[in-house]
């Protein structure tokens, strides 16, 4: 098979870091292409390499064997190069029409006056040969996140995108809606497009890749066929040294008092409908709750109405017994309500603050933080420093802006400020997502040291993997509601997706 | 082909070096349009220069300028840091003049002792209370207060200019049959005059000196107190003020009161320090809200460096007086002025952006 892109001695430096270091990567025609790499392995860097974001400092890039070199996003799509980002690019009031054409200069895209109907059409045929239909007349705004995704695809199918790479596409989707887009990318494989998957989820690049090209530290580790490597060999390459299989740590103790209890809850969503339906659940001390299911089924809303970021309209919440009144984040907080954010960058910490500043975001008011109304600024980096010792947080002192940390030691700092006011419950939603394994092991072992000294823990993740390993009970949540509950050592991955994806219960 | 990119990090040396070559590059193109113009360029800038900056009298002029853009300057930037774009100091500086008029109109009869601190308490609150408007929309109904203090600028404008010269109130001169005809402002009795230091054979307004106050004041507040963390938090990230339980909404109220009173007390400070009279004319003509708003980009929200970019700006605006005259069209002196403002945010977006010449990209052929 010829190389559909080939990367060679492509390096990237950023002040104080080589993001990428010599690496060589080669991608052939009509293959899925995996590209595996723990967070900050370089993996993002070099895909905006290759999407024109960011200019190598050396090294050449050649698609379909004629050497290039972008100077902006502009002439990689021009080269037949499209991105499905983690985050999507599509403006929500728009139609999905729309949104495939926004950017096309080839051609209905150029004209001054689109014609809709074309265009739909062509969407529509589109969808249905790749199984990814979508209503191309849809705004963004009313289609779920595993729709969106697909709006991304038929935009790159849509310019006749020849290398298609996809940044940890299966974030946001069902592990079925994940096995029907693994389906789309083969077919889109078979007819000779090159497929680049980034992935750091091992039995995803098993089960859909062709080759898998591992990245450590910036640096090519390897290229491999899939078939010849298994999880455990994977997985080995990535971190750089041996792994032990995921365990789940055995519980000892017998949960204790309910120290959260939520009654029949409604609350309304950002755009003003009730998202969240009538949840109640209790946690009790030192257990761990687990709320499974895809993004965008209340359970942001759960979080954000139980730590008081959201107002509920129906409903009670009780800490301890005690009940709250709710919709005021500074009230549970005092009730012993640590809560670890799922947009950790910009909920979590204010990101352009250092990282001192962000250690005592919650508790600068008073104790021997404050006197009166002057801060006391060396106690408090004071604080910082030994937290970060604590808490093993590198990459910079106290007076670091956080945002220059990488994910994992920022989700420290996080998890950091938040054990240290003593919490009696702890809500933490997608507390690994974006983190590295060796990141992941340590904040697992962190959320199960806490629950071990008695807090009780409400655990929002879309990880079924992170689930098993830590949850003592999980519940499945489905618009809004909780759709089922289950034993996380007996239900199998396919019983809680059927939950997760509205099905009942066997 | 010159392409705009965003610069990933910001090296240190262009903060300095980018100031420097945005002067440069105003001065040679200010030698473009003087030569043009058929003026010598070296003994221009000199002018320029000496009656900006040079000799007690051009300093004490240029310190007179200078005060009312420290109070503005400090007004936006203090809103500034909290994302809070108060573009109303003009009004707010208005309102300040008028409250502080009435304080010094009323209490003139007593001594300065009473009389000055009571002006700048009335100026303060004025300006507070006018900005309170555009908080409590933004704050209870989510208004953009860049529209609603803009607009209120030009209700202050019409406010001060119909106390003096549509209507007989309190502020306007009646007591001559001149003044009857002319409308102006009464006169602050003499215990309303601010008092003067003397530096050296230097004049100081007390204006300067409680400008130069405020800004050690809002620099204390912002990076020492339980407030300035709280402003600082929710100007980085308001999702994050909420997850922490800051009361946002308290601060917004509080953060443009601080803003408007600063620029009352600029006005007050007009009032006091130079005009000895409520002015309309004069405060509407001079623009000092809108120069603020300038003054606070250029030194970053910095309040210290509102200061000396109020000192800079004002002596820049002093020499255009000096210069202008039958030789020389008031009209070039703003084209100069103009041109160094322009030069220095335009350096401002190289700190940010860096400009690449580049051939076009060779492209690569799309396989079909």
């Amino acid at each position: 098979m010829p190389a559909a892109v080939t990367l060679r001695g492509i390096t990237k430096r950023f002040p104080g870091v080589v993001a990428n270091d010599g690496v060589d990567f080669e991608a052939a025609e009509g293959e899925v292409h995996a590209l595996l790499g723990e967070n900050g392995a370089g993996k993002s860097t070099l895909s905006n390499i290759l999407t024109g974001l960011y200019r190598p400092d050396e090294g050449e890039i050649e698609i379909a064997g004629k050497a290039v070199s972008f100077h902006s996003p502009r002439d990689a799509l021009d080269a037949g190069i499209c991105m499905v980002h983690q985050h999507f690019r599509l403006v929500a009031p728009f139609t999905v029409a729309e949104n495939v054409i926004l950017g096309d200069q080839r051609g209905e895209g150029r004209k001054f006056v689109v014609h809709p109907r074309a265009i739909e059409r062509r969407v529509a045929d589109l969808g249905e040969r790749y199984r990814i239909a979508v209503d191309p007349r849809a705004r963004i705004w009313q289609l779920s996140l595993g729709e969106q995704q697909r709006v991304e695809i038929l935009k790159a199918l849509y310019r006749e995108a020849r290398v298609l790479i996809l940044d940890e596409p299966t974030a946001v989707l069902t592990p079925q809606e994940a096995d029907s887009l693994f389906e789309t990318l083969r077919v889109m494989a078979d007819e000779g497009r090159t497929i680049i998957f980034i992935s750091h989820k091992l039995h995803e690049v098993k089960a859909v890749s062709d080759r898998v090209t591992v990245l450590r530290a910036g640096k090519t580790v390897a290229t491999v066929a899939t078939a010849d490597a298994t999880q455990q060999s994977l997985a080995e390459l990535m971190v750089g040294r041996e792994i032990a299989a995921a365990q789940r740590a055995e519980r000892t103790t017998e949960p204790g008092e309910p120290v959260l209890e939520v009654d029949n809850l409604w609350a309304a969503g950002d755009r003003g409908s009730e998202t969240l339906r009538g949840v109640s659940l209790r946690v009790g001390a030192g257990e761990i709750l687990a709320i499974a299911g895809v993004a965008g089924n209340g359970q942001r809303e759960l979080a954000e109405t139980v730590t008081g970021m959201r107002r509920a309209t129906r409903g009670t919440i009780s800490v301890g017994g005690r009940r709250l009144g709710g919709g005021d984040a500074r009230e549970a907080i005092h009730a012993g309500v640590a809560h670890v954010p799922e947009d950790r960058l910009h909920t979590g910490v204010a990101p352009s603050l250092s990282i001192a500043s962000n250690v005592v975001l919650k508790s600068y008011r008073g104790g021997d933080l404050a006197r009166g109304p002057l801060l006391r600024l060396r106690t408090i980096r004071e604080l910082a420093a030994r937290l970060i010792q604590r808490y093993d947080v590198r990459g910079g002192g106290p007076d670091l802006p956080a945002r220059q940390l990488s994910g994992g030691n920022l989700q420290k700092v996080v998890l950091a400020r938040e054990f240290e006011g003593e919490p009696r419950v702890l809500v933490v939603a997608s507390p690994t997502r974006g983190l590295d394994v060796s990141a992941i092991e340590t904040v697992h072992g962190y959320l199960r040291d806490a629950a071990t000294a008695g807090v009780g823990i409400l655990l929002i993740s879309e990880d079924l993997d992170e689930i098993r390993s830590l949850a003592d009970r999980v519940a499945v949540m489905y618009e809004g509601a909780i759709v089922g509950e289950v034993d996380p050592d007996r239900a199998s991955v396919a019983e809680i997706g059927l939950l997760m994806a509205g099905g009942s219960a066997a | 082909m010159i392409r705009v990119e965003r610069r990933l990090q910001q090296p240190r040396w262009l903060t300095f070096a980018v100031p420097v070559g945005s002067v440069v590059v105003a001065f040679g193109l200010m030698t473009l349009v003087l030569l043009a113009t058929h003026h010598a360029p070296g003994h221009t800038f000199r002018r320029l220069f000496d009656s900006g900056f040079v000799g007690r009298q051009a300093l004490n002029a240029t310190f007179i300028s200078a005060t009312p853009l420290i109070f503005t300057g400090l007004c936006a930037a203090v809103a500034f840091r909290m994302q809070l774009f108060n573009i109303g100091g003009e009004g707010q500086l208005y309102m300040g003049a008028i409250t502080g008029a009435a304080a010094g109109i009323a209490l003139g009869q007593h001594s300065g002792w009473l009389s000055v601190p009571a002006m700048i308490a009335a100026g303060a609150a004025g300006g507070a209370a006018f900005a309170l408007i555009p908080a409590l929309l933004r704050a209870f109904l989510s208004t953009n207060e860049i529209i609603t203090s803009l607009m209120l600028n030009y209700v202050g404008a019409l406010v001060i200019n119909y106390l003096i010269f549509d209507s007989q109130s309190y502020w306007r001169d009646t007591s001559s049959p001149t003044a009857k005809v002319f409308p102006q402002g009464k006169p602050l009795p003499d215990a309303a005059s601010w008092p003067i230091s003397h530096l050296g054979g230097l004049v100081l307004p007390f204006g300067l000196l409680l400008g130069v106050l405020t800004a050690a004041i809002v620099w204390l507040l912002y990076t020492r107190t339980r407030f300035g963390f709280e402003v600082q938090v929710i100007g980085d990230s308001p999702r994050a003020a909420t997850y922490a339980g800051m009361r946002t909404r308290r601060k917004i109220l509080a953060v443009m009161a601080l803003s408007g009173a600063i620029a009352g007390i600029g006005g007050a400070s007009q009032d006091g320090d130079i005009r000895h009279t409520l002015d309309p004319r004069g405060l509407t003509a001079a623009g000092y809200g809108y120069a603020g708003i300038v003054i606070a980009a250029l030194a970053r929200y910095n309040p210290f460096a509102v200061c000396l970019v109020a000192f800079l700006l004002g002596g820049l605006q002093n020499a255009g007086y000096t210069l202008q005259g039958v030789d020389f069209p008031s009209g070039l002196v703003g084209v100069m002025q103009g041109l160094i403002l322009f030069s220095a945010l335009g350096g401002e977006l190289l700190i940010r952006y860096r400009v690449r010449f580049a051939r076009p990209a060779h492209r690569a052929e799309v396989a079909a």
